[in-house]
């Protein structure tokens, strides 16, 4: 009976979950350009349409640019700064690690007008690399807790052996340190890249009006009335990011990154 | 090799970038906006360089007291249906294999990752009328006819709930794994049903992390700041909305930037209150 229960329940959520991507992708396989549900035939001419079409292919080669640039420089801020923390003891450094997680904790409008106010300022608002250090500052928390964990699951005496035989800081962090954050990085990397991909609000206060990304070519065809494509692309995005968080499951811990014990040795 | 202080100057070289990014992009935005909140507004959209209260001032009114309201109350409703659907669906959650857990939380990380954008979009499509859910209820020979379920506060608040509910579960998850299963083993073996031995062993033992989360959801679901707008009136606008509106389409910098400094202190307050229930938990055990 409980266990009854309990499928009941988790088919539910599940259901809660699933049913709004379902009907966009059942949208997204209409024959003619209606919003309609069960679909009207079938056609995946939408799905080409998102690179046939100029506007929309823009959009997507702007929002992988986007996110693949902003997500390195997420990294590349975050790992020298975890490194830091680790390697040192410099109780006032930590203030960087809360600058860090500040930008996604507020509300993201708060980042974004900030942002807008700064670029506008400098006269660089609208400049399509201003969105880049724009994303980067935004989700520069991902990288920043994925590396603070991997860093605090180093067994400290393998870094001990490395010096007592000689080997210099870089020298350790080349050949110790770096393997064994590697997937913390990469998860870290990924998880920035997925966001950033799918982020709206920063993208649009700051290049909103010279460059549309993915999020924000939805949203003006949102208000615009209402295309196919835009159900296409939606399902686009939720399989890459399913396919990306797979991945990181099956080459790293991922239960242990959300906060749970290690994997039990067999 | 040991943690140890810095000895040389050079031993803060790594530091360098981080901070300096840091500093420019978040410290100084930050501070940008603090400053725009006390300019004055000039007519078509610009502002200049002043030390006025009167965006503030303007918070004095009864449409602002209106927004804030129902910005705080939506927050509130969003944080309990989330916790009340969370809690249970975690718990029973890290009860199962690895292997289930991982491609739950797959899906559960893919729909957080969504654009507000898109979720938007998605549950305006499941309540339009020609592709609705509506559609499945008169199939079924529940309704007579197909009917449109937005604009209007249930799609706005389903809706943000979709948003907050996967992040209620992966706030929730750290804490209940790491729970120790005897206790309600022990429940269990002196004879409590499961649903006694949840309610009366495991919500008590999470008081102060569900009190926790509740709070975590209700700064996120402040945050939200599409969902209202795609699908609600505009007596259901947020505060974001609000600020968003006045940034962009009203051109109206400094009163923006003025309800954006107030929903920061709302945040912190927030945040501090999280810090304090935090601290007691940690005093309590």
């Amino acid at each position: 009976m409980s266990l009854f229960l309990r499928r009941f329940y988790f088919v539910l959520v599940g259901l809660f979950l699933a049913a709004p991507l379902i009907v966009v992708a059942g949208v997204s396989v209409n024959a003619r350009q209606t919003l309609a549900f069960p679909p009207q035939g079938f056609s995946l001419a939408w799905y080409v349409e998102i690179f046939a079409d100029t506007g929309w292919r823009n959009a997507l080669f702007a929002s992988l640019t986007l996110a693949t640039l902003s997500a390195a420089l997420a990294v590349a801020i975050a790992l020298p700064l975890s490194w830091f923390l680790w390697r040192r003891i410099a109780p006032w450094a930590n203030i960087f690690q809360l600058l860090g997680i500040a930008p996604f904790t507020l509300p993201p409008v708060i980042t974004a007008l900030g942002l807008l106010t700064f670029w506008a300022t400098t006269g660089f608002y609208g400049q399509p690399w201003t969105a880049v250090i724009s994303h980067a500052i935004f989700f520069v928390t991902l990288p920043l807790v994925t590396l603070s964990l991997g860093f605090s699951a180093i067994d400290r005496s393998l870094v001990e052996a490395a010096a007592t035989m000689g080997a210099d800081d870089r020298t350790i962090f080349r050949t110790v340190v770096l393997p064994l954050i590697t997937p913390y990085l990469v998860s870290g990397y990924a998880f920035a890249f997925v966001l950033s991909l799918n982020e709206y609000i920063v993208a649009y206060m700051t290049v909103g009006f010279t460059m549309e990304t993915l999020p924000i070519k939805i949203f003006n065809a949102l208000r615009y009335g209402y295309t196919p494509t835009m159900a296409s692309v939606t399902v686009l995005f939720v399989v890459l990011a399913a396919v990306i968080y797979s991945l990181i499951a099956r080459y790293g811990d991922l239960l242990k990154l959300l906060g749970a014990n290690s994997e039990e040795k067999p | 090799m040991r943690r140890e202080a810095p000895q040389k100057l050079t031993d803060y070289a790594p530091l360098a970038f981080p901070a300096i990014m840091l500093t420019v992009f978040f410290v100084i935005p930050f501070g940008t906006m603090i400053a725009v909140s006390f300019f004055q507004r000039q007519q078509g959209g610009f502002y200049t360089p002043a030390f006025v209260f009167s965006n503030y001032e303007r918070f004095a009114s009864l449409f602002f007291a209106n927004v804030l309201g129902f910005s705080l109350m939506l927050a509130v409703l969003v944080a309990i249906c989330c916790v009340a659907i969370g809690v249970p669906f975690t718990y029973l959650l890290t009860r199962m294999s690895r292997r289930a857990q991982i491609v739950w939380m797959v899906a559960l990380l893919s729909v957080l990752s969504l654009s507000e954008v898109i979720i938007g979009f998605a549950w305006s499509t499941l309540f339009s009328r020609t592709a609705g859910i509506t559609n499945l209820l008169v199939a079924l020979g529940l309704m007579q006819n197909a009917v449109a379920l937005s604009p209007g506060f249930p799609a706005v608040l389903t809706a943000m709930v979709y948003q907050a509910l996967p992040y209620t579960i992966l706030v929730l998850y750290p804490a209940l794994v790491r729970l120790d299963p005897t206790l309600t083993e022990a429940a269990r073996t002196l004879g409590a049903s499961p649903l006694r031995a949840f309610f009366t062993v495991v919500v008590p033992a999470l008081r102060t992390t569900i009190l926790a989360t509740l709070i975590m959801v209700f700064i996120f679901a402040l945050g939200s700041y599409l969902l209202p707008q795609i699908l609600g009136r505009p007596q259901h606008w947020t505060l974001s909305v609000l600020i968003t509106d006045q940034a962009i389409y009203q051109s109206n910098m400094p009163f923006a930037a003025a309800m954006a400094v107030f929903l920061v202190l709302v945040t912190l307050a927030m945040v501090a209150l999280t810090l304090f229930v935090g601290r007691k938990r940690e005093a309590a055990t």
